[in-house]
């Protein structure tokens, strides 16, 4: 054993020969083989040649994966008439950005804080794993457009799967992002897994108040290393945004369509991924959209807006009560739900109710034994469009007149986040109740209008 | 030109792509069929170039990318899901395609791995929605034997086909999704090829093999070829969509021509001693020299406002227009670089310039204009500034390499068995595992299942046919490339037709009436059983299958009934044909007189005419001479 060898064993096997278990690990240490080195294995009349490549964790352990050749990866089953043999080292490939392009003088400077997802990340080519690499170098080089628009700033705060994310990590993104914007920042964008966008976007809108420049949360529904990725377009539509869109508010900007012609940007508070793959997944509900990016410009669809104002001061209340739940009803739905979070000490609970907001009368008891023990009850919609209006059924009017709080055209999901920064407001439930149907930052809207359509272009092209 | 291909070292490997005959495509639940008319569904796409594992860019892809190249996918809903809009992942590997896979696998004799692996081959031509074609190696060193001569197939792969382009209109081009996600699978030999004739049957012995497992798409497209082709001292160029299996040796023999040829010029070319710093990317406006022009060409780019825009070739007088094989001289080679790179129209030279009604006068001056001797070539360049100078660095760059020899480079097969240039050679390094899909597994019980119901290979039926039915070898082949080698065994069990009547029917008989124009593929297998039948029964005669093809295939889903009875091919009885041959007999007695038993063949010929189709040949035949001797006996 060498010294690196050595050093493999001390450190663990799975770093050198990551995924390899049992058999087909002692066979590869045996040969003293490792990740990139050039392998032949013999099996009966069959040679194989090729880079050893990993193994996913949670395959078998009778298998070796080798690239041939021509680059393709094949799995070769370890019986007792293999032969393994180590023949060499073959290069271990590296990324390798390309020199990132000339800056250009008197550009605005923008922030580019990365959180994890798809759009902060690339495939490992030996691995086929996703890793996070974004720097402010790596995205000149990945995305050179990038270069005749801002000077990027860039930080990395986490890397970590938007569904791991946790209030406490919106709060950090707050404060990064008005630590930036008080450094001299023109603009900030926030690179995001999709999942938990929405999340995070309406979390920031009410964390980052009176926000003198732009916040935009950007994803990719394809990872950066594809060809037909979003990535590329959605960042640079969000740097074009974050410098020089006249609006001062909490937006995500992702595709319009399927098309790679448009990005458009979503208020903080009014939207949702509603897609599972598609790169229009998200969609502004109840309302117009902020604005859209196409050839390089930004087109307002909406004059109600907060305008871009450098001179403004931030307000910053970055602090989230995680003791809030989003309860979703269902026919049949054991009460014993809303009983539970309650007696765990729950301090809000947001109802998704069905239509215009209802439940089963057999929740009443539990959800006024709830209020009487102080924990405030909210109701949204489980329609997603549309707002609740608690008048119209006799099951709305009870629940009204219980103390449940109709929350309007307001998204369940930015109810929820609403409650928790409610709740860390103030500890008065009268304030906490009176915060939560204050219009904050344009969560509510009073008109439900047409919503608009996203535009065809691409048939006079 | 007669060559010696051993002498020059030619080596060809063949890559066969077959289109399968799937319920799905590869990766989806959509058809895998193609649509004509008008799109329901567009979408505009940018493919981004991304680094290879080695961490490059391919030069070409980012040179496309940087002009602003967008792609229009045309789709409809009923061929294309958002998996082929690349709008959603790839569903599991089709496992039915698989099974075909796996069964040429093993008829070619080949190993299964044990864990197949789908990659991605990175593809930014616009080709695939996902920038990259999702392919995977189902198994290894297999081989088939072609004329005795064993020939390795190297693996065989299981892959999606590509979308179909539909067409450019500047940096627009347009691609239609519906043949993305077919499932293709793939026959990669050895390069041990040595001859065109070689490589057009090993061509024909693999279709063979692929056909036989009767789960392949038929027509045209279905089937591609790729050919690899070096010569010593040339290059390895891949020549891309050989539709035709007819082609593939006139697209070796040009290839050849046209390496040997750039050798040529090569030669030449270090003969009159030149250097490659004397090839500069000088390039001069010349727009003042073609001012009242007469070469039209030009008189429009000016009228446009576009610069002519010009650069020196020392050295490469008259080998622009050194022809390499028909149709394509140096200069060709050099205006399809410049079109791929500068999207110009194409480029004009001096050893053309008169065909296109440029003066000698013009000429002189040019030369003079931009310091060219006699011994330099000119080329020039209408068009746009930036897209002029792409164009001529790609001129200087091909001029390079023609200092050199032969350039690597993938070229695309046209019509005709010529080809040309289609973009650069890809690098190795552009294949990265397909991480939304796990790794299948091949298991020894699948494998015998799959070994238990292979299709018989083509070359044992041709023996089977031989020995069971008393055929010939060449009807035996004939049939199998027909492919109503099943329909055959059928029609001989259940008709009782002769075997030999039914083969040559089936394949030369077909044959004629498709050359006619005749849609024999129009037919039914039960439509054609049931000719047989009826020919079995008596009904109708052999003579009349022709006659009633046609019928059926002009008259869609009528029976062959119908059509004895519409053209009158119903078989006379015995009972009423006597009279009527006494007919011929009375009316020819002078012939009788004159010939005796020697004017049966004509008498026959005469009665065949009027009855063809309607009587059997050898009842007239047997009736007649029995008549005759008769007759000439008094």
């Amino acid at each position: 054993m060498n010294f690196h060898q050595v050093a493999g064993v001390l450190r663990g096997m799975s770093e050198r020969l990551p995924g390899y278990k049992g058999l087909a690990l002692k066979v590869l240490l045996d040969v003293g083989a490792e990740i990139g080195d050039l392998m032949r294995i013999t099996k009966g009349s069959v040679v194989f040649e090729g880079i050893l490549i990993p193994r996913s964790e949670y395959s078998d352990d009778r298998h070796i994966v080798i690239k041939n050749r021509s680059g393709y990866n094949v799995g070769i089953e370890i019986t007792p008439e293999t032969r393994v043999e180590r023949i060499g080292a073959e290069m271990k490939p590296t990324f390798i950005p390309p020199p990132p392009p000339e800056q250009k003088p008197g550009l605005p400077r923008v922030t580019i804080l990365s959180t994890g997802g798809t759009i902060a990340s690339r495939v490992d080519y030996r691995t086929g794993a996703v890793r996070p690499v974004i720097s402010a170098s790596d995205l000149y080089s990945i995305v050179p457009e990038l270069a005749d628009i801002a000077v990027i700033d860039a930080e990395i705060l986490f890397s970590v799967f938007s569904e791991d994310l946790t209030p406490k990590h919106w709060s950090a993104m707050a404060e990064a992002v008005a630590r930036h914007i008080v450094g001299g920042a023109q603009g900030v964008v926030i690179a995001h897994g999709t999942d938990t966008m929405g999340y995070s976007a309406a979390a920031l809108s009410f964390a980052l108040q009176s926000l003198p420049v732009p916040v935009i949360l950007v994803g990719a529904q394809k990872s950066e290393d594809r060809p037909s990725s979003d990535a590329a377009m959605n960042l640079i539509g969000a740097v074009l945004a974050a410098s020089k869109a006249p609006f001062a508010e909490v937006a995500v900007a992702m595709h319009e369509t399927p098309s790679d012609e448009s990005v458009v940007l979503h208020r903080g508070t009014k939207v949702r991924k509603c897609h599972t793959s598609r790169r229009d997944a998200f969609k502004t509900i109840n309302a117009k959209p902020l604005a859209r990016v196409m050839n390089n410009e930004i087109i307002m669809l909406t004059d109600d807006y907060k305008p871009r104002n450098p001179e403004r001061k931030i307000t910053l209340k970055a602090n989230f009560d995680e003791r809030a739940a989003l309860i979703k009803f269902y026919p049949g739905m054991n009460p014993k739900i809303i009983d539970w979070h309650v007696s765990e000490g729950y301090r809000g609970i947001v109802l998704e109710g069905t239509g215009l907001g209802h439940v089963r009368r057999e929740c009443f008891p539990a959800i006024r034994r709830a209020i009487e023990s102080g924990v405030i009850v909210g109701m949204t919609s489980q329609c997603i469009w549309g707002r609740v209006n608690m008048n119209v059924y006799s099951n709305g009017r009870d629940l009204l007149a219980m103390g449940v709080i109709p929350l309007g055209d307001m998204l369940a999901e930015t109810a929820l986040v609403k409650m928790m920064w409610c709740l860390a407001q103030s500890s008065d439930p009268e304030e906490v109740k009176r915060l939560l149907l204050t219009n904050v930052a344009d969560e509510f809207s009073s008109r439900s209008v047409e919503t608009i359509e996203a535009p065809k272009t691409i048939v006079s092209s | 030109m007669k060559v010696n291909y051993s002498e020059i070292g030619l080596k060809i490997g063949l890559e066969c792509h077959q289109q399968l005959a799937t319920r799905e495509k590869l990766f989806c639940g959509c058809k895998p069929e193609l649509f004509k008319g008008e799109p329901e569904i567009l979408f505009l796409r940018r493919l981004r170039p991304t680094q290879s594992e080695l961490g490059q860019i391919d030069p070409a892809a980012y040179f496309e990318f940087q002009k602003g190249v967008r792609i229009l996918y045309e789709a409809n809903s009923e061929t294309s899901c958002l998996v082929e809009m690349d709008e959603e992942p790839p569903h599991e590997l089709n496992r039915e395609a698989l099974d075909i896979a796996l069964t040429i696998a093993l008829m070619m004799n080949a190993k299964p791995v044990d864990e197949i692996y789908v990659m991605r081959k990175i593809v930014i031509d616009g080709s695939n929605t996902t920038g990259f074609q999702r392919t995977c190696v189902v198994a290894v060193n297999g081989s088939i034997t072609v004329d005795g001569k064993e020939i390795p197939i190297q693996h065989i792969s299981l892959e999606e086909d590509a979308a179909r382009k539909m067409g450019e209109e500047g940096l627009v081009i347009r691609y239609r999704i519906d043949r993305l996600g077919i499932p293709l699978v793939e026959v990669t030999t050895g390069p041990v090829i040595s001859t065109p004739e070689e490589a057009e049957r090993v061509a024909l012995a693999i279709g063979r093999i692929l056909r036989a497992t009767r789960r392949v798409k038929r027509g045209i497209g279905t089937i591609r070829q790729d050919l690899n082709i070096s010569i010593k001292d040339g290059a390895l160029i891949e020549i891309k969509g050989v539709q035709e299996l007819e082609l593939i040796s006139k697209v070796v023999e040009y290839e050849v021509q046209r390496q040997l040829n750039l050798l040529k010029i090569r030669d030449e070319l270090r003969r009159r001693g030149l250097r490659e710093e004397e090839l500069k990317e000088d390039f001069v406006d010349v727009t003042p020299v073609f001012k009242g022009t007469g070469c039209r060409i030009l008189q429009r780019a000016i009228n446009e406002g576009k610069p002519i825009l010009a650069v020196r070739l020392p050295k490469f007088n008259g080998l622009l227009g050194f022809e390499l094989i028909p149709g394509l001289r140096l200069g060709s080679e050099m205006s399809d670089r410049a079109k791929f790179w500068g999207r110009v129209g194409g480029i004009l030279h001096t050893d053309e310039l008169k065909s296109y009604g440029v003066s000698d006068g013009e000429i002189v001056e040019l030369r003079r204009y931009i310091g060219a001797s006699p011994e330099d070539a000119v080329v020039l360049v209408a068009d746009r500034i930036e897209n002029a100078i792409d164009a001529l660095k790609a001129v200087i760059e091909r001029a390079r390499e023609a200092l050199k020899g032969v350039p690597e480079e993938t070229r695309a097969a046209n019509p005709d068995g010529t080809t040309r240039y289609m973009r650069p050679r890809p690098g190795a390094a552009r294949m990265y595992p397909e991480t939304d899909i796990p790794p299948i597994k091949i298991t020894g019980d699948y494998l015998e299942r799959l070994r238990a119901n292979l299709p018989e290979h083509p070359e044992e039926k041709v023996k089977r046919l031989i020995r069971n039915y008393g055929i010939n070898e060449k009807l035996a082949r004939q049939l199998i490339d027909s492919e109503y080698d099943e329909l055959f065994e059928t029609i001989v069990r259940e008709t009782g037709v002769t075997s030999t009547v039914v083969a040559a029917t089936l394949t030369e008989t077909f044959k004629a009436l498709k050359r006619e124009g005749v849609n024999v593929d129009a037919l039914s297998e039960e439509q054609i059983t049931e000719v047989f039948r009826l020919i079995g029964l008596g009904k109708t005669s052999k003579e009349a299958i022709p006659e009633i093809v046609r019928w059926l295939v002009a008259h869609e889903g009528a029976k062959p009934e119908d059509a004895v009875r519409e053209l009158g091919l119903t078989m006379i009885p015995e009972d009423e044909l006597e009279p009527l041959i006494d007919g011929y007999l009375s009316r020819n007695r002078g012939l009788i007189a004159e010939r005796g038993l020697g004017a049966l063949g004509a008498l026959m010929g005469m009665v065949m005419k009027d009855l063809r189709g309607r009587v059997n040949p050898e009842v007239v035949n047997r009736i007649l001479r029995k008549k005759l001797a008769e007759i000439v006996k008094h």
